[in-house]
């Protein structure tokens, strides 16, 4: 996972509540094998609309989203923020996010930093009236900025020190390398190998 | 003295790499890695995104399984999304240098009947899994478990897992069991008595005299099935018998190593005076032949007996579940197990395909006839087990009788493939999972033994081994 710290994109009003992960992506993408790719299936029942925030041009690039409350309940799919992060977002901001959407955002370099109410209608009404206009996300210090609006958010210690180190779980486990090396140096000889190919 | 440990604490301790400190977990080490199509894709793709390499390919083997065709394998496989998936799992594990044991391999079949032929399952190891089934492999008294697809990525890059400690629970199976009953009465009796939950959170240990007296088959199917009481793992200390099944197997050590570690393996079994979390007691002497009624693997009863009434039930939740399930089922209360009649007779799945389930049935069909009306199937367990199977004559004795033989893979355990048990049909089948729609839309699944669902085929309605003496 990339570091993060701070970085400036264009942000998108989405003024939805109770965004469940079934709108965000749809059980349908869910047969498919890769990891990757999932942008097409963002909000895609959304994007049916013509009018929908993300098809118009000015949005095209955007890279932060702004979102109602309760955004992200329903099932644990990983998808959900798979297709985020593939459409090109880097932070998602609400009121309020489900757990377990919130702890997948984590895993995969998503900021999912929580706003009061108030500021998110004050940063739908700023973007909405500068189409297009840049957001700077701030994590050391936990501010987001647009225009003269400077706004904290939340986000609990453990995510950020992991997303400023730009540390995934295995790339905690990754910084025992050196206990994992020594373990495998007294791994007995008759322990199970697969490799070279025994037998026929 | 030493602390007085179970068998599973012994493995979590010679396996710990970092005790997890403040509430962290512990980062435990896996011996052995097993892979199929189903769970893989998206973890191979996670490793691609991050530019990381797998840490071990040498403790890591892949089989297709859920979605390879057990007929005509020579054709490609046509259901476009299935092909996609056996196609992935041959592209990733050719880009990172894993072993693959493709359809038309010797070693192809569902990847926990795999592990073991190779000899790659021992004692004392951990083994894991993207399948829940995983557990079969504590059998050999090894630590197995299922784990998610995140899980199989970081494995793949890091041959570890942080894990949070596990409680234990002793399942003492006392006595003998009598002619007819096997391991998968055992088994289904132990879930119909702790519930489909109640092993969650647990590593179950079976013991006593009757696991003593099981044959490694008959123990890989009662820990295979340890998932459907909901726990994490289960096992069985290895013994004489673990040790005589395992020796000469390809990958079983040799030499200096073998002796090694029978030194090891010696040493793996629960202390004396160790404590268990819990502790249940099951009687093997009494044990009847066991059949689900409902849908779910703790739905079950004794052959002898009848259909439940869903007021038998204390909870309001259970008569709830029960009603459903007896709908889902077209069945009344009341009803005589042995008088419920069956469209369909599938012999497979991980649980019960292995060479002895395939004999102890075969025993009993031979010079027999498939009961009007009746289909049956016999998919085993792996290419190996079939190859073996003709080489008895069994293929024989299954065609005379009028069953169809199969190639190895899931099958209609849970029809990815094209194996499928029609709309409200009702099968025997030796699988592990009832749930409404497992072997295809409206299927009706009984769960049975391998001998059980011998008879059954010979006599069209649920029917014990000993019904056909007279
Ligand atoms: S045989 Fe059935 S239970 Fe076993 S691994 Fe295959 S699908 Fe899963």
């Amino acid at each position: 996972m990339e570091k993060i710290s701070n970085f400036t994109g264009v942000g998108a009003p989405f003024r939805y509540s109770n965004v469940d992960t079934d709108q965000i992506i749809p059980a349908i993408y869910l047969k498919r094998i890769a990891k990757t790719g999932y942008e097409d299936g963002l909000f895609s029942t959304l994007r049916q609309d013509p009018d929908f925030v993300l098809n118009q041009p000015e949005y095209e690039k955007a890279q932060v989203l702004v979102a109602g409350s309760d955004f992200g309940t329903g099932s644990s799919r990983e998808h959900a923020v798979w297709a985020l992060r593939d459409y090109g977002f880097k932070a998602v901001f609400s009121p309020k996010f489900a757990d377990i959407f919130r702890s997948n955002c984590g895993k995969q370099g998503v900021i999912a930093g929580v706003i009061s109410n108030t500021d998110t209608v004050k940063l739908w009404e700023k973007m909405e009236s500068e189409p297009g206009i840049e957001l700077e996300v701030d994590l050391p210090s936990q501010v987001v900025r647009c225009g003269e609006l400077e706004i904290n958010f939340e986000i609990d210690e453990y995510t950020k020190w992991r997303l400023s180190e730009g540390l995934d779980d295995i790339g905690i486990t990754l910084q025992n390398e050196d206990k994992i090396e020594e373990f495998e140096s007294r791994r007995a000889s008759w322990r199970p190998k697969t490799l070279p190919v025994k037998g026929d | 003295m030493a602390e007085k440990l179970t068998l599973a604490e012994k493995l979590w301790r010679d396996h710990l790499v970092v005790k997890g400190e403040n509430g962290a977990p512990d980062l435990i080490y896996i011996d052995l890695h097993l892979i199929h199509e189903v769970t893989s894709p998206q973890a191979f793709d996670g490793l691609r995104l991050e530019s990381r390499d797998i840490r071990r390919r040498d403790l890591t083997i892949a089989t297709e399984d859920h979605n390879t065709p057990t007929k005509d394998i020579h054709l490609p496989i046509a259901e476009p999304t299935s092909a996609k998936q056996v196609q992935a799992l041959r592209d990733n594990t050719e880009q990172y240098g894993v072993r693959i044991h493709s359809l038309g391999d010797k070693n192809q079949g569902i990847v926990h009947v795999v592990g073991p032929q190779l000899g790659l399952t021992m004692p004392g190891i951990t083994v894991v899994c993207g399948d829940s089934h995983t557990s079969t492999h504590g059998a050999f008294g090894a630590l197995a478990m299922g784990i998610g697809t995140s899980e199989v990525e970081h494995v793949l890059a890091t041959q570890t897992l942080p894990l949070t400690p596990f409680k234990t629970m002793a399942i003492n199976v006392e006595g003998s069991l009598r002619p007819g009953v096997s391991a998968k009465d055992i088994i289904l009796a132990i879930i119909a008595e702790i519930g489909t939950g109640g092993g969650q959170g647990y590593v179950l240990e079976y013991r006593g005299s009757a696991i003593r007296e099981l044959s490694m088959e008959g123990r890989m199917t009662i820990c295979n099935m340890s998932i459907e009481a909901g726990a994490r793992a289960g096992m069985v200390a290895p013994d004489q018998i673990t040790f005589d099944y395992l020796k000469g197997r390809p990958h079983a050590p040799a030499g200096e190593d073998w002796d090694e570690a029978m030194e090891y393996w010696k040493t793996l079994k629960t202390d004396d005076g160790a404590e268990f979390d819990k502790e249940i007691f099951i009687n093997a002497d009494e044990l009847d032949p066991f059949v689900t009624w409902g849908t779910n693997p703790g739905q079950g009863v004794s052959l002898m007996g009848e259909v439940p009434s869903p007021d038998s039930f204390d909870l309001a939740s259970d008569q709830e579940s029960a009603e459903k399930s007896l709908q889902y089922m077209d069945l009344q209360p009341g009803t005589k197990m042995k008088d419920i009649r069956v469209d369909t007779v599938f012999l497979g799945s991980c649980t019960n395909s292995r060479i002895e389930d395939l004999r102890a049935a075969a025993k009993l069909v031979k010079g027999k006839k498939l009961a009007e009306g009746l289909t049956m199937m016999v998919v085993p367990g792996s290419q190996k087990v079939r190859i073996e199977a003709e080489s008895e004559g069994l293929d024989k004795i299954f065609k005379d009788f009028g069953a169809e033989w199969r190639f190895a893979g899931c099958s209609a355990c849970l029809g990815m493939n094209p194996d499928k048990v029609g709309e409200f049909k009702r099968a025997a089948s030796t699988s592990n999972r009832n749930f409404v729609g497992r072997q295809g839309k409206n299927a009706r699944t009984h769960l049975v033994s391998p001998v059980v669902a011998a008879a059954t085929a010979i006599r069209g309605t649920l029917s014990a081994p000993s019904d056909l003496e007279d």
